[in-house]
């Protein structure tokens, strides 16, 4: 903000710059696509979060180096690891079967496999972290009391995982909203793929700063937003 | 007259403790109580009761039917853990009422099903509570409700007085006396505490490293002074 005004950047220009096409197809595509991938990560973050909670795997090592190698690999690698998948021959069937019915992978839904690679992580970490927090003595309890597996999970271990679980879906948004070096290397940055970071970049590398910077401010309260509404739900409020 | 609990050659491990073989029965309507130091296998025993603990051998028979291979909530059989095992997201109500809502009754109804335990336990002052805001005693006569609401066949209840003053112990020992008077449910109750086990006990048993090392009344296992593990266990 501070930069924009010592720039000589108006409110009226401001407004003007989030009001460009350009920004509001970026905004529009990274909400469309970051929200697809968040229901995508919840469906796969909570079991995988409360299987490794719950269940004793024979080499529970692998499992969780599984897990954490999106956490720490840097994100360009990620961007190729995907290419790899893709060149491969299962992958190279993948993208036949998606191209027979008009997907193309650089498109939509290469912008959601970057997104989702980058954030289920996150997820599955915060995921198995809420579950563990659930004292496993209550789910004994209600499977005493008439529950089965499934309504003990529902009816108990759900409520009472349920801060943890917001949190974490909002920081795998957060996170998959942000994504860039991914997107770089599978996507490229044309038009139709262009989101937020991807946007700012290219507004950057043409020495558009102004219009770099509505992008930027845009994504950070998008941020901030995501871990005021985290700490709002994390600390405190636990159950007893 | 057929046993509410019959329990043969039964046997399992936990990690490097070994429970068993325990042979046990209780007549309908006893209230027995296991005693034995930490360690020696009585929480144990009461979550294999339950099928929350697989076992090794070994059979467990309910009022004539063979539950070894049944899940929990097919057994009938209402535990209280000791901590009581309340549902904190819950208020009072919606605890008690959970084992009906579970099976599919509607809260309506639910809350009419347990007015009479609620009245037997006089807790209706505490049903708008949350857990959290409860006494120790308090919440443990919720536990106590909740399970009787679902009529179950045989009461477990693992130290339920463990955790609260010597008042609220003999409140709580009177309000198992009344259910156990009213309602006449086998019950398996354990406890430390030698003044516990006499209040409330139609048979008593001692345990100690996993298996049952004497039964008889209370006056019939204070007699065993030249039994060590019994002699310190009461104090004798």
């Amino acid at each position: 903000m501070l930069y924009l005004a010592t720039h000589g950047v108006t409110w009226s220009d401001f407004s003007e710059l989030l009001r460009d096409k350009e920004v509001i197809s970026a905004i529009k595509l990274s909400v469309g696509t970051s929200l697809i991938t968040l229901v995508l990560v919840i469906l796969v973050a909570v079991p995988s979060g409360y299987a490794l909670s719950r269940c004793r795997f024979p080499i529970p090592a692998f499992f969780n180096t599984l897990v954490d190698i999106p956490l720490i690999l840097p994100p360009v690698v990620l961007g190729l690891s995907l290419l790899a998948i893709f060149g491969t021959p299962a992958g190279m069937w993948i993208r036949r079967t998606l191209q027979s019915y008009d997907i193309e992978l650089v498109s939509a839904v290469g912008i959601v496999m970057c997104q989702f690679l980058v954030s289920v992580s996150y997820c599955i970490r915060a995921a198995k972290a809420s579950f563990d927090e659930v004292d496993s003595r209550l789910e004994d309890v209600s499977l005493t009391l008439g529950c089965t597996p499934f309504q003990c999970f529902r009816r108990v271990t759900l409520p009472l995982a349920r801060n943890g679980l917001i949190a974490g879906c909002v920081m795998a948004w957060a996170r998959a909203i942000g994504v860039f070096g991914p997107l770089m290397v599978f996507v490229g940055t044309s038009a139709r793929v262009q989101v937020m970071p991807t946007a700012m970049w290219l507004e950057l590398s043409i020495g558009n700063i102004e219009k770099a910077f509505v992008i930027a401010l845009i994504m950070v309260a998008i941020a901030g937003s995501a871990l005021i509404l985290v700490h709002w739900l994390v600390p405190g409020r636990k159950w007893s | 007259m057929k046993n509410a609990v019959s329990i043969k050659n039964l046997t399992l491990q936990a990690g490097d403790f070994n429970l068993g073989a325990i042979d046990l029965d209780l007549a309908e309507k006893e209230y027995f109580v296991l005693m034995g130091a930490t360690g020696s296998g009585k929480s144990l025993l009461l979550k294999a009761l339950c099928g929350l603990h697989p076992i090794k051998s070994g059979n467990i028979v309910l009022s004539g039917k063979d539950v070894t291979a049944l899940p929990p909530r097919l057994r009938k059989i209402a535990y209280v853990p000791q901590n009581s095992g309340l549902f904190p997201h819950l208020n009072v109500i919606r605890n008690i009422s959970f084992s009906l809502e579970v099976g599919g009754m509607s809260f309506k109804k639910a809350k009419h099903a347990i007015e009479e335990i609620v009245t037997l336990l006089g807790i209706e002052d505490l049903l708008e509570r949350a857990p959290s805001t409860l006494s120790g005693g308090e919440r443990q006569k919720v536990a106590l409700a909740r399970t009787l609401v679902m009529k179950p066949n045989v009461l477990l209840l693992d130290e339920p007085v463990s955790a609260v003053d010597e008042p609220t112990r003999k409140e709580i020992c009177n309000d198992l006396i009344q259910v156990k008077d009213r309602i006449g449910i086998a019950t398996i109750h354990v406890c430390h505490s030698k003044e516990e086990a006499a209040c409330v006990a139609d048979s008593v048993a001692v345990m100690h490293d996993g298996k049952i090392i004497s039964r008889g009344t209370m006056d019939e296992l204070c007699r065993q002074h030249e039994n060590p593990v019994i002699k310190r266990l009461l104090d004798l």
